[in-house]
């Protein structure tokens, strides 16, 4: 019975006893559902095994999509519990399990996996190419971090949630305060799926660089691919510090290293200047890819070619240096001196000047064009006014000594999510509303999709406005409730209201998802937005090796020229295709991390050797595997061709 | 498979190639990984609390008997490789066996070296300073023996199969990785040893 006593949950309540019962009917259901329908066998073979980066693109977004809901419900609870003053909905304990799990969940878990699905859907195409450059290690990739996911969702019902933040302060995240094995979960399933983020970030810089189509120099590369290109760099260089602050940060717990503690030498700022030193970058990391994603929307629907192409470059190159020297304005007040804050703060207020650099050439792309209000375009122009309010009271943050005003308030909380949601949310919503019909080969219901649009963003301006009025008037970040006498319940109401509306713009999207599933034709063309770049210029669906005959290119706009200016994209004569053959050893490799991470969380020492024994094996395996990939014959790519040709 | 025979072996074919790029971009990478745990050793270098400090510790003999080993075996696997591009199979590896041999004893040292700490009371619990000492140490030590591990798996496959485009790749890589483990050594030598016992 005493092992079995860790397991427990150490503050229990309705709410977790109840999630306990929905994941136990849940599994039971897709268990019962794959049997009942026979569909174990698909499921392994076509997704499981797959190393097709369209597929694992999707895993990608369905595992964004659930954890976006995951998060989505701890901020409703959050702005549930603080919408009224003395409200008894949480306590303190589960208040501070559900903003660590909700900052976690949302910045690792569900924007990390938005932003890789839609590169690893996209980017090949993008570039004329037939899959990544290792699609063994993409499908690694992917299946860590789903693990990764898994094992900290678990920690809702097996042993409690991390409760100190998502920042995870030492000493508060040390043993002495944070006895359970909450904290453990934090360190090692953010480990499991940084590991998958570290491969995909060399895969992609790879392909990038290796793989792209004749002709299209790096200069004339999409610009969703450039801005790939950039957050891989950035990705290889921050996601190691925090391999090792993480390993550290277990080593002190499981083992009784003595880095964070304090005593015996130990230094708590350690942890904070580690955490954001991978941190800082890793902002970056979320929205260069959305800007590319804007980039490519706002050319295609103002009709016009991308203004500034060589300073939108030029300026995320230099937000990548730039994201690396900031990290200090995150913890002004913790004792530096005013010299290093004062470096930190110019440093950081550079930044807005290439973001700067790239609205006004949103703006100019946008002057004279001739506009589409559809779906991915209305996020795209509801994006430019709220970011540039969130991005503007970030430069009011970075100075350090006003930042003694803001730091730690409700202030802070407003500026990061109208950074976040316009920045993050809103492209990726608008790249899965335009991409989705190559995903998929049918439309999103574009009325539907602005009724989500209009609640989603008139939302996040409701909930998160009133808190800079309540942040100024010092309503202090992760306070789980406060008295009426503070005033602040106005504004917490409004909050509340935004929330709500933002949940119910998210539910809209999900109707419109099953809508058009069921409704929306199927006969779209492959090019239904009249875009500007390669990956609209392959058959909807996408064929499993992307395009029959590789693309030529000379321009960054290559298949918009072969529209309407008459340049040839492809030359090449139909032959046999080489393509990886599937692997079921990623998944499984990636389930021995699983038990790996659990067995780790929880001291088991033998789980510990025995899946550690198992990934060598795996590794083992695959060092001496002879594996030369597969052939598709020439009769069979001509065979698809012409039968997707007469689809049209 | 397309195979380029103006290239060496290990770059004849586009796979390859790949690979190549790749590995670099992992010891990219790793130099950050590795940047990192410098940067904390040097942060919580001289806070040895109540245990003992690095120069009380450190001795000359074993270190730069483990600096000779390491420095060793990254020569023999230059050779190793430029056996292979002459296409000597037994010359390859020979060199290639001395090199995890020297590996070995390298980690045999390490080994010892840690023992001796742990004796001198810098166990892994006892302050910051040793916590980051031996994490360091052992994170370098932990890819020597992982790099053992797959140089044998290498050795066998270029015994079973010979030089081909695979083969040569891989033993190319792993000679890449041999060689940052040496350049991380000749750091942790310079600037943990010497610098501390200084």
């Amino acid at each position: 019975m005493e092992f079995f006593e860790r397991f427990a949950i150490p503050h229990p309540s309705p709410i977790i006893y109840a999630s306990m019962v929905a994941i136990g009917i849940t599994l039971l259901a897709i268990i019962a559902g794959l049997t009942f329908f026979k569909k174990w066998g698909y499921l392994w073979r076509e997704w499981l095994t797959t190393v097709d980066h369209k597929r694992i693109g999707i895993m990608y977004l369905i595992s964004a999509l659930l954890m976006l809901f995951r998060g989505g419900v701890d901020a409703l609870m959050m702005r549930a519990q603080l919408a009224t003053p003395e409200a008894q909905l949480l306590d303190s304990q589960h208040y501070n399990e559900i903003f660590t799990t909700h900052g976690v969940v949302m910045i690792i878990f569900m924007a990390m996996a938005f932003i890789i699905a839609l590169m690893n859907f996209v980017v090949p195409l993008q570039i004329g190419a037939r899959d990544v450059a290792f699609p063994r290690l993409n499908a690694l990739s992917f299946w860590l971090y789903f693990m990764g996911a898994m094992l900290f969702n678990l920690s809702f019902v097996i042993g409690g949630s991390p409760s100190s933040g998502w920042t995870s302060y030492f000493p508060l995240a040390g043993n002495e305060f944070s006895p359970s094995v909450g904290t453990n979960y934090y360190m090692i399933a953010i480990q499991i799926a940084g590991i998958g983020t570290l491969i995909t970030g060399i895969n992609f810089i790879v392909t990038i660089l290796k793989m792209r189509a004749p002709g299209m120099k790096l200069m004339k590369m999409p610009m969703f691919t450039w801005s790939a290109l950039i957050t891989n760099l950035i990705i290889t260089f921050a996601f190691p510090v925090l391999t090792v602050a993480l390993a550290m940060g277990t080593m002190d717990r499981l083992f009784g290293t003595q880095f964070f503690t304090t005593g015996n030498g130990g230094m708590d700022m350690l942890w904070a200047n580690l955490f954001w030193v991978w941190g800082h970058p890793e902002v970056y990391i979320l929205v260069l890819p959305a800007f590319g994603i804007y980039s490519e929307i706002i050319s295609t629907f103002a009709k016009r070619n991308l203004y500034g192409y060589k300073s939108m470059v030029a300026s995320m190159v230099i937000i990548s240096l730039l994201s690396f020297v900031v990290w200090v304005h995150h913890f002004f007040t913790m004792g530096q001196g005013a010299m290093v804050n004062s470096i930190f703060s110019i440093t950081t207020m550079a930044i807005a000047v290439p973001t700067g650099i790239k609205i006004f050439n949103w703006l100019f792309t946008l002057y004279k064009g001739s506009i589409r209000f559809t779906v991915p375009m209305m996020y795209s122009l509801g994006f430019l006014p709220i970011f540039t309010i969130g991005g503007v009271t970030g430069v009011m943050l970075g100075m350090s000594a006003a930042d003694y005003q803001y730091h730690n308030t409700m202030f802070l909380v407003a500026h990061f999510h109208l950074v976040i949601i316009p920045g993050v949310v809103f492209a990726m919503l608008a790249g899965l509303t335009y991409w989705w019909p190559k995903m998929f080969g049918f439309m999103l219901n574009e009325r539907i999709g602005k009724w989500a649009f209009w609640f989603i963003s008139v939302g996040t301006c409701v909930a998160f406005f009133p808190m800079f009025i309540s942040g100024l008037d010092g309503q202090a970040r992760r306070m789980y409730t406060y008295s009426e006498s503070t005033g602040f319940g106005f504004w917490n109401m409004l909050s509340f209201v935004g929330a709500v509306a933002l949940a119910i713009g998210f539910i809209i999207i999900v109707y419109n998802i099953y809508y058009s599933t069921r409704y929306a034709s199927r006969d779209i063309g492959s090019d239904p937005w009249d875009a500007r770049s390669l990956e609209w210029a392959t058959h909807t669906p996408v064929p499993e090796y992307n395009f029959a005959t590789i693309p030529e290119v000379d321009s960054s706009e290559a298949f918009w020229d072969s529209k309407y200016n008459g340049h040839k994209l492809f030359k090449g004569k139909l032959k046999e295709i080489h393509m990886p053959n599937n692997s079921g050893v990623p998944f499984i490799m990636s389930a021995l991390f699983f038990v790996l991470g659990f067995s780790f969380i929880f001291s088991i020492w033998i789980g510990v050797i025995v899946s550690l024994l198992g990934i060598c094996a795996c590794l083992m395996h695959r060092s001496f595997e002879k594996d030369h990939g597969r052939h598709i014959s020439l009769e069979e790519v001509e065979k698809t061709e012409s039968e997707l040709r007469g689809g049209k | 498979m397309k195979l380029d025979h103006s290239q060496p072996l290990e770059y004849s074919s586009e796979q390859g190639r790949l690979n190549i790029l790749g590995f670099w971009i992992f010891i990219g990478a790793e130099v950050m990984l590795f940047g990192t745990l410098f940067a904390s050793y040097f942060t919580l270098e001289g806070r040895h609390g109540s245990g003992p400090s690095g120069a009380e510790i450190f001795e000359i003999a074993p270190v730069l008997f483990e600096t000779i080993l390491l420095l060793t075996s990254s020569f023999t696997v230059g050779l190793a490789i430029h056996a292979m591009r002459l296409n000597n199979k037994k010359a390859m590896m020979t060199f290639f066996i001395i090199t995890l041999v020297l590996g070995l004893a390298f980690l045999s040292v390490e080994i010892y070296e840690f023992t001796h700490y742990i004796h001198e009371g810098a166990g892994l619990t006892v302050s910051a300073f040793s916590s980051a000492l031996l994490t360091t140490l052992g994170t370098h030590g932990l890819h020597v023996t992982l790099g053992l591990f797959w140089g044998i798996f290498i050795l066998i496959q270029v015994a079973k199969r010979g030089f081909t485009p695979e083969t040569a790749n891989k033993s190319f890589i792993f000679s890449l990785y041999w060689h940052f483990l040496d350049v991380v050594w000749i750091f942790i030598f310079s600037f943990i040893y010497l610098k501390g016992m200084m």
